[in-house]
């Protein structure tokens, strides 16, 4: 079997063009892995990936050839190759989740999700960079370097940061290094960069996918999702990455629909809610005016435009930054060097503890441990970490409140278009607040998706956030396939 | 909150991380500046809010307890630092 496409055109599919031409044999799956080797082979300055697996593609990219020519049964992603976040455990391959303590940690077991994703016959290329622990929104905190976003600025060569923490995943797919890739969101990892390249990620409501065999970060917070070129390509393979997992407790025992059957094109009287806290002091006119555009589109299209209020939003970041440290302080602290990863050796065990921890956990990992500890610690637990639950009541009552009245909730994905390396990156506080827009959602446990929606002056792409009722996803897919016709976004970063 | 040296000292023991001593005053003012920024928390009247420690609102399944997995310590212990007779291993800690 030859390909009648050349290889650009391969790694330019769609998830869905790639199942259509695979179905029709205009190519094969061990064809499809290639042209996506060979463009990983070819960007590999951007730092996307942390480890390929060209043998296990290809050796995937076959069985799913085989399985199509014996006319076995086919999966949802069959032979469609994927790059998986380097936070979800790989049996026998590299997981690091960003981390030197967890360099050379090859796990022993296969992530819920990722077996699911190979279950429906999609194949492995590789693990791509995040910032460590997933603590970050620039890829800038990875112990393997930062990872570059395929977006210049027009007129200027500067390098800028596909944001974080899947910024390896956002990356690789808006440079077609990959059809799609798994990400996870604690609060705004999916959505903020796939705001910063131009690309469609959808956060699921809490419980939708398993977390097991997923490195944890904030248990209560964390889940996974997928990142594509189009919102159909995010209703694929969220199809096949949820579901009930007896391994994790908080996986919800719901069916999963055919999230494709909710993009129908109609959002007739649906109520679409545009919150005023959202609406931030200072906010660039571009995002504000593209907030506007947003709504006129999808009123355009039938919907009900409604000004809602969730008067707790301003106190989510600090929210978030007491409750994400505490839970991750606790998951942390099994990285002592006993196990896996790295050991640095000392004269007592905590000496050794002490030495691995300091040498193993970067910077900003270091400051979240120990944030954590603090608020958790005696005499400070109610004043912090007791005041922030109570506070996260509050934020979730706000959006139980809100959605009595409207079905979906219309914001921007984030406060600014993609930023350079060392802009915004030394305040720690100034980098939190780039989740300002997402972070609310993590809390509240519920579903957000972020479109690209267009570009700015500097022709960087800018993302509109859709926030759902938990595990309504189905309205995300409906009501984001109508901002993504309606803003026909098409656009590319030049060159890839 | 204003944190000194000394309770930063505290928080590293009680994380287990090594912090050198010349580094304390510079962590200190980091973290200082990041509890200030969450004690805008304290406008908010939380009186009688339940807190809330997690979004299911429902009672975790329990299952039966049975041992469902196991039985390869070897492949357990391919990721440790050391290990020896099936073991992992540490430090001396009983004299």
């Amino acid at each position: 079997m030859s390909s009648a496409l050349p290889p650009s055109e391969l790694t330019g599919l769609t998830i869905a063009g790639a199942l259509d031409g695979l179905a029709k044999r205009e190519f094969s799956a061990v064809e499809l892995a290639q042209a996506h080797l060979k463009a990983m082979e070819k960007h590999r300055d951007l730092n996307a990936y942390v480890v390929e697996t060209p043998d296990k593609a290809l050796a995937m990219a076959k069985a799913s050839d085989e399985r199509r020519a014996k006319g076995e049964a086919l999966g949802a992603l069959e032979g469609v190759p994927l790059a998986i976040k380097d936070l979800f455990c790989t049996d026998g391959v590299q997981t690091t989740a960003g981390s030197h303590i967890l360099e050379g940690f090859k796990p022993p077991y296969e992530s819920t999700v990722t077996a699911n994703l190979w279950q429906a016959g999609a194949v492995m290329l590789g693990k791509v960079n995040m910032d460590e622990f997933a603590m970050g929104s620039s890829n800038l905190t990875s112990h393997f370097g930062g990872v570059t976003n395929p977006w210049r600025r027009k007129g200027d060569n500067k390098r800028l940061v596909p944001g974080g923490s899947s910024g390896g995943s956002a990356s690789a797919v808006a440079a077609r290094m990959a059809l799609a890739a798994t990400g996870t969101d604690t609060g705004g990892s999916i959505r903020q960069p796939a705001a910063f390249t131009g690309i469609v990620g959808i956060k699921p409501t809490y419980g939708r996918c398993s977390r097991w065999g997923i490195v944890a970060f904030a248990s209560s917070l964390d889940q996974a999702g997928p990142m594509a070129r189009s919102v159909k390509d995010c209703a694929i393979m969220l199809g096949a990455m949820a579901g009930h997992d007896p391994k994790d407790s908080t996986s919800v025992d719901l069916p999963v629909p055919d999230y494709t059957r909710a993009l129908t094109g109609d959002v007739r009287g649906l109520r679409v809610g545009i919150p005023k806290e959202y609406r931030l002091d200072g906010m660039s006119a571009e995002i504000e005016k593209l907030w506007a555009q947003g709504a006129e589109w999808l009123k355009k299209a039938g919907a009900e435009i409604k000004e809602i209020s969730l008067p707790h939003t301003k106190y989510a970041l600090p929210t978030y930054y007491i409750i994400a440290p505490a839970e991750a302080s606790s998951n942390l602290a099994r990285y002592d060097g006993v196990r896996f990863g790295l050991r640095v050796p000392g004269e007592s065990l905590d000496d050794m503890y002490e030495k691995t921890r300091a040498e193993g956990f970067g910077k900003e990992v270091r400051r979240r441990i120990m944030i954590g500890t603090y608020v958790l610690s005696a005499g400070y637990y109610d004043a912090y970490y007791l005041k922030a639950q109570k506070l996260r009541a509050l934020i979730a009552r706000d959006f139980e409140t809100a959605f009595r009245d409207v079905d979906v909730i219309l914001t921007p994905s984030t406060p600014s278009a993609a930023f350079a390396e060392g802009e915004n990156t030394d305040d720690p506080v100034q980098m939190y607040l780039n989740d300002v827009f997402t972070v609310t959602v993590n809390l509240a446990g519920l579903p957000g998706i972020s479109v690209p929606a267009g570009l700015n002056a500097e022709g960087l792409p800018l993302g509109l956030q859709l926030i759902g009722r938990a595990f309504d996803e189905e309205t995300l897919f409906r009501v984001g396939g109508v901002l993504e016709s309606s803003a026909s976004f098409t656009a590319k970063p030049a060159g890839y | 909150m204003s944190l000194d040296s000394k309770t930063v000292a505290h928080i590293a023991m009680l994380a287990r991380i090594k912090v050198p001593e010349a580094e304390l005053p510079a962590l200190a003012k980091e973290l200082s500046g990041i509890m200030t920024w969450i004690e805008q928390l304290n406008e908010v009247d939380t009186t009688g809010v339940e807190p809330m420690a997690g979004v299911l609102h429902r009672n975790l399944p329990q299952r039966e307890d049975k041992v469902t997995d196991g039985g390869y310590a070897d492949r357990i212990l391919l990721n440790a630092p050391d290990a020896a007779h099936g073991f992992f291993t540490v430090p001396k800690v009983v004299e």
